[in-house]
């Protein structure tokens, strides 16, 4: 796992890319990948690598080329079923000088060509330079878990795993993109390739992108989620079809556990899906391994109980950290230094600090039950949709709506103000029952609301250059999918591959040089969920029921058995306190909320107050409602997007690399190894 | 002295650009709060404690559906009627 970044240049009238430059690119992200740095370079191309070493330590340099040295290719990520792919390539003539993945890749296309991203099981964003060709070849893995983000001007093109690496060079322009705002403020994430920059596009999950020597490019998806057509028989019976769930799940599980020269550890939040999936890595390692939990001095957040059973049971050597309201608020600026885009809830701050304590136990890479509740149905949003499914065939109905009792037991003893207005919220929507975005109208029309503080020119822009929606871009096969099909497909465009995989995910814990493994992101896994009928994944109102079997009987039933808790942590509560700290007050300042220009000054200046004087009696994060809870940690979090991306010096790299692998073609330097290149 | 209907709606209208709208921008006293995502569920709490405290009124369980508070119209309406029943 690693950090990419470089440029090609499709005009002749550059001069070659300048080491500093990318010594500058790679510095900017060189906590993805402390162990190692390198660099290649000819007349039109620059590629740097930072490797953290977890596969082939000795032999897996980057950039590494084909037998002719004429592909070069940077690559962030683990191709897990590279020894199999190794074996084909071999019966089909190629040889190999390493142990790593990363060969098979540059042999796998030179065998395959285009054909070859679908035979990767893995987690991945490379760029393949063909010096011959002079053409660059852009992909991500099917769900994008590995970022990859890439700029076009001037004659050249820029790429990097992350922004800031593109931002280091002084020649790229930096602006916000009022349509990445947009669709934020909505879905939660910019939908690649918009991102929140403007001119800064996100390669899509699931895509290739080829740039020819003019800097012309072409690109595809090479795979997208698919459900199954509710009209076409299901051969397997659910028993059967939880035994292969099973064996895929341990298969990725062990793949992953296994296929690393570091150990791995494990996540365990006291769920359902980080026990089972720390239950599995037990299994494939036959031997003892390590745990990590967060827990929260909230008591609302806390699941401290259900993970230390967990980690009886597996008899891990386990570790967890206790995070505060503060700890939040003092590390929410490095956290979105590294998400790179707004975020409306704090759920990253803990991760972060997780990751960090990973580290600090010398673990590279660790499994999470990450995917999960996409996969197999385990999210509310899922059991709503379909009671509002059903509530809609009758809207005047006062019986079906109570299923959301059966939904949330404290709905049947609130009073009934609660339960009315919540009810008033399922409701929105009902007519349109069978259109597409059905499942998701409520989240999306609730988060759009934080809308109004954006300022007129931001507002004027969304309106002269709208951002594109989601729901214009669906496949043709969206409609013969089941609801829940449907449901799930927006879940995993929107928010699994924008935000839980990336800000929560990828960001969190490369920032402390830990590498992300999720067996349930797996891609036979995944397609043998989305194959599954929608009953065996919602059964009535039971989340994740196929699940359950698999867990039942090697997970203690009171966690197979528990209420589903969604990861979250305190959220407003945690920047308005008496002890928040100075940068809140100056990123919500006058001075600077006209600077960044993003939002109408007066209107947030009258919604921190509003903030500040709820802080001064709430005692419990969920005194705040949704919608200001949201509104502050993504005020906040775009005001410091600005402060530090736009506003702030670019990004330098203040030590010294050392390019332990370097190849100059322009100035005829080349080396392997220890000599250093000094800049 | 009784209070009129449009007082009613003017202190809502107003307690609610102040406190969630934030803008200056107006509402549409018709439009849904909770449809529009002007109000969350916890949001329609802060306009009912409120509503307690500035008309010195107590809801009963049976008051506090969405029907009665879903936009500025309707809280002005069931307040005037809450309010004249009480001062009979």
């Amino acid at each position: 796992m690693c950090g990419i970044a470089g440029v090609i240049h499709t005009e002749n009238r550059h001069a070659p890319p300048s080491a500093e430059l990318l010594h500058a690119m790679i510095g900017a992200i060189r906590y993805r990948g402390p162990d190692e740095f390198g660099l290649y370079r000819d007349h039109h191309a620059g590629l740097a690598h930072a490797r953290l070493s977890i596969i082939d330590l000795s032999g897996g340099q980057q950039p590494m080329c084909n037998e002719d040295g004429s592909l070069w290719i940077v690559f962030n990520g683990e191709i897990f079923n590279y020894i199999e792919l190794r074996k084909e390539l071999q019966s089909l003539g190629h040889r190999f000088r390493t142990q790593s993945d990363t060969e098979v890749i540059i042999h796998a296309y030179e065998a395959w060509g285009n054909d070859c991203f679908l035979k990767f099981n893995g987690q991945w964003a490379f760029a393949l330079w063909d010096a011959k060709e002079r053409k660059l070849v852009l992909s991500r893995d099917r769900i994008g878990v590995r970022p990859l983000f890439v700029r076009q001007a001037h004659g050249k093109v820029w790429f990097a795993s992350e922004v800031k690496a593109i931002f280091s060079d002084p020649e790229v322009s930096r602006s916000m993109d009022p349509r990445g705002l947009d669709q934020t403020f909505t879905y939660w994430a910019s939908l690649s390739p918009v991102s929140v920059f403007h001119g800064i596009e996100e390669i899509p999950p699931g895509s290739v992108r080829v740039y020819d020597s003019t800097g012309v490019y072409r690109e595809w998806l090479y795979w997208r989620p698919s459900y199954a057509d509710p009209r076409e028989p299901y051969p397997l019976s659910i028993a059967d079809a939880t035994e292969v769930l099973r064996d895929k799940l341990m298969h990725a599980t062990e793949l992953r556990m296994l296929r690393a020269d570091v150990p791995v550890g494990s996540y365990l939040s006291g769920g359902l899906d980080s026990s089972l999936v720390a239950w599995m890595g037990g299994q494939a390692k036959k031997g003892r391994f390590q745990t990590f939990s967060l827990r929260f001095d909230d008591a609302e957040f806390d699941e401290t109980s259900f993970q230390k059973l967990m980690a009886s049971q597996l008899d891990s050597s386990h570790h967890d950290i206790l995070v505060s309201r503060s700890d939040i608020a003092r590390v929410f600026p490095e956290v979105v230094w590294h998400t790179e885009r707004p975020i409306l809830r704090t759920a990253p701050a803990p991760l972060y600090l997780l990751s960090q304590e990973v580290r600090r136990f010398g673990i590279k890479a660790v499994l999470t039950g990450e995917g999960a509740d996409e996969m197999l149905a385990g999210y509310d949003l899922f059991r709503e949709s379909k009671i509002r499914q059903f509530w809609s065939h009758q809207p005047e109905s006062k019986i079906r709506p109570r299923l959301f009792e059966r939904l949330y037991p404290y709905l049947g003893r609130s009073p009934n103000q609660a339960k009315g207005m919540a009810l008033q919220f399922w409701k929105q929507g009902l007519e349109k029952a069978r259109l597409p975005g059905f499942s998701h109208g409520p989240r999306w029309s609730t988060t759009s609301s934080i809308k109004r503080f954006f300022s007129g020119d931001i507002r004027q822009n969304m309106s002269t250059n709208p951002a594109p929606d989601v729901l214009a871009s669906l496949p043709e096969e969206f409609a013969v999918w089941d609801p829940l099909g449907q449901a799930q497909y927006l879940e995993v465009v929107t928010l699994l591959s924008g935000y839980l995989i990336s800000s929560q995910g990828d960001r969190m814990l490369m920032a402390h040089s830990v590498e992300g493994r999720f067996p349930f992101l797996d891609s036979d896994v995944m397609e043998f969920c989305n194959g599954l009928p929608a009953d065996y994944k919602l059964r009535i109102l039971d989340e994740k029921h196929i699940l359950k079997r698999v867990a039942h009987g090697v997970i203690p039933e009171q966690i197979v058995r528990r209420q589903k808790q969604p990861y979250r942590a305190p959220d407003a509560i945690s920047f308005v306190g008496p002890d928040a700290p100075e940068y809140v007050h100056e990123m919500l300042s006058e001075n600077a909320l006209k600077e960044s220009g993003l939002f109408d000054s007066a209107a947030v200046l009258k919604f921190h107050q509003k903030c500040l004087s709820k802080g001064k009696e709430a005692t419990a994060s969920a005194e705040f409602s949704n919608s200001d809870n949201m509104a502050l940690v993504g005020i906040l979090s775009a005001q410091l997007v600005h402060h530090l991306f736009i506003k702030g010096t670019r990004p330098s790299s203040k030590d010294r690399i050392v390019f332990t692998t370097a190849i100059d073609r322009v100035s005829n330097y080349q080396q392997h190894a220890v000599q250093e290149h000094r800049l | 002295m009784k209070i009129t209907r449009e007082e009613i709606g003017l202190k809502v209208m107003s307690f609610i650009k102040e406190n969630f709208i934030f803008t200056g921008q107006e509402i549409n006293p018709e439009e849904s709060l909770l449809g529009s995502g002007t109000i969350d569920s916890t949001g329609i709490l802060e306009v009912i404690s409120f509503l307690e405290q500035t008309f010195g009124v107590q809801f009963e369980d049976k008051e506090l559906v969405a029907e009665n508070f879903d936009s500025v119209a309707k809280i002005q309406s069931f307040m005037f009627h809450k309010l004249a029943g009480e001062g009979d």
